[in-house]
């Protein structure tokens, strides 16, 4: 009988085979935390009685949030993170090295790994064929400390995307639209797994955004196979070696299919409070927007500011809108300001902020004021994120935002293509 | 031990259990803990008296893996949380810190109802409404936490996961 790839690694990484519904206790190959969580994670450690750690160098801790820290608290905690590092020998990932996910990506997940992060956007190393699972404070602690977890075996979603996906239409439209469709909680405690001709051709950006939204349906994880363009990625992040080819069984078992026509998606977005409050462009109407934010974990990747500088480009943004971003990673940044996209979005009236999280949990660059509307390219909207709860917050593609800040309100950015 | 309903609705992330501004209060965990449920219930921390449940609805815990939002859920003397489902790092955290996270039908339980939580036997008697709902039994690594009191003391207790 033929394995979905959540069966394959998990079964890879423990004693014995196992299938879908079983507990299985796996080697981790990596764990990471962010200092939200690492803190907490850091005295769970130490209420074991543990002085060391399993894997000193597979071990990471972000700060990634808070950074630059906004606040003496913060700080304090950055410097906590740094004492137990340095007394442990684990990884600090220092203030504006870019978010967790992203940074991970570039440097250490690889087809068929088990990655555990203290973050609910660990999802994001699926793109990689990783098993990358978001967990708390407490399973990150363990995972430090024994280098092992137990997980259930998850069943498996497997989403099938086929089609040439229209001008203006993105990753992040095809997961928008997959949320809309089984919601929210529509995968609660399994595995999503893509696949079909559409995900074959999408590039790792696209991919990334995707599977790190996976965890907006409530996923585990959110599963690709490896192939050429993850071969790519990882000749282009210059540790080719670590590629693998990794794929599911053809006659694997899956619980449900769901299918998706990319030729009929078109730009979507999250309304507030909710991920799952999906309309399509058209339906929208006349929304007003303050800020727009482009960045973060799900869309903070070199070609997602490309798309919105080529909708800028030689354009300003809309007097009464401000436009915020924020590059996944310093390599981004990098990357952007190399290339001169960076150039492009800050003469349009857009403002650069460190590699981060940046604005998107309500911390600094960026807070809403009561009754303000932000058009953001994050994962997730829920009341009262990005500050006040009286404020409002929309998701949508980094074309989307582009078009946004030139209008002044959520607008189509198939126009400008 | 009985205690007093509060309810809530469906979807409650863990951004309404503790909102992201107060991530600078995250090593300071009894003022952090004031906060719980603000924007949903002004002033929960003052009116929940220890023993009393929170009764959601779907996809309770949903959102940022945050751990801190169960730990307030303690700080503030919550016995349990029931709720239709939870999303899955929620789940986790809830038995990781020793507290019972129980899948039942909330739609009968109304806000101020005492009631009582056997987990063993897989039910909670409403006595406001002479009541009994039953739920299916707790999957049987989550027993096992629950019964150690938490992961920290499972861990501490074998030095090893021994869950399987
Ligand atoms: S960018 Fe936002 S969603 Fe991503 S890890 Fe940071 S806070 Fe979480």
């Amino acid at each position: 009988m033929g394995m979905t790839l959540a069966e394959k690694i998990l079964s890879e990484h423990g004693e014995k085979e196992v299938r879908t519904g079983e507990i299985a206790v796996v080697k981790v190959d990596l764990t990471y935390t962010q200092d939200g969580t690492g803190p907490l994670a850091v005295r769970k450690l130490q209420e074991m009685g543990f002085k060391e750690v399993y894997n000193p160098k597979k071990t990471i801790l972000f700060l990634d949030h808070a950074a630059p820290s906004p606040r003496f608290e913060l700080s304090n905690d950055h410097a906590f993170l740094r004492d137990f590092a340095e007394k442990t020998g684990s990884q600090v990932s220092e203030v504006g090295n870019g978010i967790s996910h992203q940074v991970v990506a570039e440097k250490e997940v690889k087809p068929g790994d088990v990655v555990i992060g203290a973050d609910s956007h660990t999802c994001t190393g699926g793109a990689l064929g990783a098993f990358a699972t978001g967990v708390g404070s407490t399973d990150a602690a363990v995972a430090i400390a024994l280098g092992k977890i137990w997980l259930r075996v998850p069943e498996t979603i497997r989403v099938v995307v086929e089609g040439n996906l229209p001008i203006g239409v993105y990753g992040k439209d095809i997961i928008l639209h997959l949320i809309g469709k089984i919601s929210a909680a529509g995968a609660t405690y399994k595995a999503l797994e893509f696949s079909g001709d559409t995900i074959q051709n999408l590039g790792m950006a696209g991919r990334m955004t995707i599977a790190n939204m996976a965890v907006e349906a409530g996923a585990k994880v959110g599963l690709f196979p490896s192939d050429q363009i993850t071969r790519e990625w990882l000749k282009r992040m210059g540790r080719p070696e670590d590629f693998r080819k990794l794929g599911p069984d053809p006659d694997a078992i899956y619980e449900t299919s769901v299918k998706i026509n990319a030729k009929e998606l078109k730009p979507t977005i999250a309304c507030p409070h909710q991920v799952d409050h999906i309309k399509v462009i058209d339906e929208i109407g006349e929304v007003k927007v303050d800020q727009v934010y482009l960045g973060t974990s799900c869309n903070g990747r070199l070609e997602d500011f490309q798309i919105a500088a080529k909708i800028l480009k030689g354009k300003k943004i809309h007097p009464k809108t401000r436009m915020i971003f924020t590059p996944g990673s310093r390599l981004v940044y990098l990357e952007a300001l190399k290339n001169g996209t960076m150039e492009i979005l800050i003469e349009s009236g857009a403002i650069a902020m460190p590699p981060g999280c940046g604005a998107c949990v309500g911390l600094h660059e960026g807070v809403l004021g009561d009754g303000e509307v932000c058009l953001a390219t994050q994962p997730r909207n829920f009341k009262g994120r990005m500050g006040s709860p009286k404020s409002f917050i929309y998701l949508g593609s980094p074309a989307v935002a582009a078009a946004t800040a030139i209008e002044g309100k959520i607008a189509d950015p198939r126009k400008y293509l | 031990m009985k205690g007093k309903v509060w309810k809530f609705g469906d979807a409650i992330s863990t951004d309404h259990i503790i909102p992201g501004r107060y991530f600078y209060l995250r090593s300071n965990l009894p003022e952090l803990s004031k906060h719980i449920l603000e924007y949903e219930s002004p002033g929960f921390s003052e009116k929940v008296a220890p023993g009393d449940f929170i009764v959601g609805g779907q996809n309770f815990g949903q959102g940022s893996s945050r751990e801190h939002a169960v730990i307030v859920i303690k700080i503030n003397g919550i016995q349990a949380v029931l709720a239709k489902s939870f999303a899955r790092i929620f789940y986790r955290n809830c038995f990781n810190n020793g507290l019972p996270a129980i899948i039942c039908d909330t739609e009968k339980l109304k806000e101020g109802d005492v009631i009582e939580l056997f987990v063993e036997e897989g039910k909670i008697i409403n006595h406001t409404r002479n009541e009994t709902i039953v739920f299916t039994a707790l999957p049987p690594v989550m027993k096992r936490i629950l019964s150690d009191g938490g992961l920290v003391e499972h861990v501490k207790k074998f030095k090893d996961l021994k869950l399987v």
